[in-house]
């Protein structure tokens, strides 16, 4: 299925959990937040959070700033 | 109180807990995280701002984090909602980075209004504030040098108002230090004079006239050499500081000798 992550399309099995969409981007051992159509998805609840079809992820991180 | 006094006693409370540093510094514009690091060590400063942006996915995935080279567990980490023009992004923005960092509350709120001046846009910085502090955020909040606002954000219950010397990046210094002054005498939690700073001076007025403290980023990333512009802040914070303790003389318009007149000899 079809989802739109930090913007650009991306295409993930059908049913897959956030879970899942970690896994696959590798991103164990950093630092990140997840949000999920503008509602934050926390961490404790990535194994249980089933995308679905459409969905807007943005997956964030802190950078330099003032 | 003596100058070892000073230096053991004088603290900066935010949100229940204690700084020495009256600096409070970004963390953005450096050329590198080389150069992030150590101009952040010569400034002292205990709280850092970070920015909240989109992960890189599959760029570079073993460039350094800015949260490695400035770990949570030495740096109060200050996260900013820089870049949101609205309440709900900025609330969003925060919301993500209490996450980020594991369940910390503390936040600097800016929301802008314009972006040729960077201005806040006070009325959504009011109600993101007022969203954020029934949520349990500590939020310390970036404003216009109004008074009248400053004391309303204050009694929402923001734990720091911070509001502008001059423009973000515009190294104008105060340009309005008598509304400052008014901000100070009014308020019963901290307040810290929040961009416009361009050099030591600058930050030693604001702390003369009385802030808490001073939050800077392009005063020291864009100066010549941000290493020692960082030390030269830390400087000009102190000195601040204890002159406004020490508490100045009173200016006359004209000369007082220095020298005793009794025992001259011609």
């Amino acid at each position: 299925m079809h989802i739109l992550l930090n913007g650009e399309p991306m295409e993930i099995a059908e049913g897959a959990l956030m879970s899942d969409l970690v896994e696959q981007l590798a991103l164990g051992g950093q630092r990140f937040a997840i949000e999920v159509n503008a509602e934050l998805v926390p961490r404790s609840r990535f194994a249980e959070h089933r995308l679905e079809p459409d969905d807007k992820v943005e997956i964030i991180q802190a950078v330099g700033g003032g | 109180m003596s100058q070892e006094d000073n230096q053991t006693n004088d603290r900066l409370l935010i949100a229940g807990r204690e700084y020495r540093s009256r600096l409070l510094v970004g963390t953005g514009k450096y050329k590198d995280m080389d150069e992030t690091a150590r101009a952040i060590e010569a400034s002292g400063a205990e709280i850092v701002t970070v920015a909240v942006r989109r992960t890189n996915l599959g760029q570079n995935p073993g460039e350094p984090n800015i949260l490695d080279v400035l770990s949570p567990e030495r740096y109060t980490i200050l996260p900013n909602t820089a870049g949101c023009y609205d309440a709900e992004t900025a609330v969003r923005t925060c919301k993500l980075a209490r996450e980020l960092l594991d369940g910390h509350t503390l936040v600097k709120l800016e929301v802008l209004g314009d972006e040729k001046t960077l201005f806040p846009d006070v009325m959504a910085t009011i109600e993101a504030a007022k969203v954020l502090v029934e949520d349990g955020f500590d939020v310390m909040v970036y404003t216009n040098d109004d008074p009248i606002v400053a004391r309303e954000l204050e009694s929402i219950g923001c734990v720091a108002v911070m509001p502008l010397a001059a423009p973000i990046g515009s190294g104008l210094g105060i340009r309005n230090p008598l509304n400052i002054l008014t901000i100070v005498e009014n308020a019963k939690v901290p307040v810290l004079v929040d961009a416009g700073v361009g050099t030591a001076s600058d930050a030693a007025e604001a702390m003369e006239l009385g802030c808490d403290g001073v939050l800077m980023n392009t005063a020291i990333a864009a100066a010549r050499d941000p290493v020692l512009m960082a030390s030269a802040m830390r400087k000009g914070i102190e000195a601040g500081r204890e002159a406004f303790l020490a508490g100045r003389m009173p200016a006359k318009r004209f000369a007082s000798a220095s020298s005793p007149i009794e025992g001259l000899f011609f």
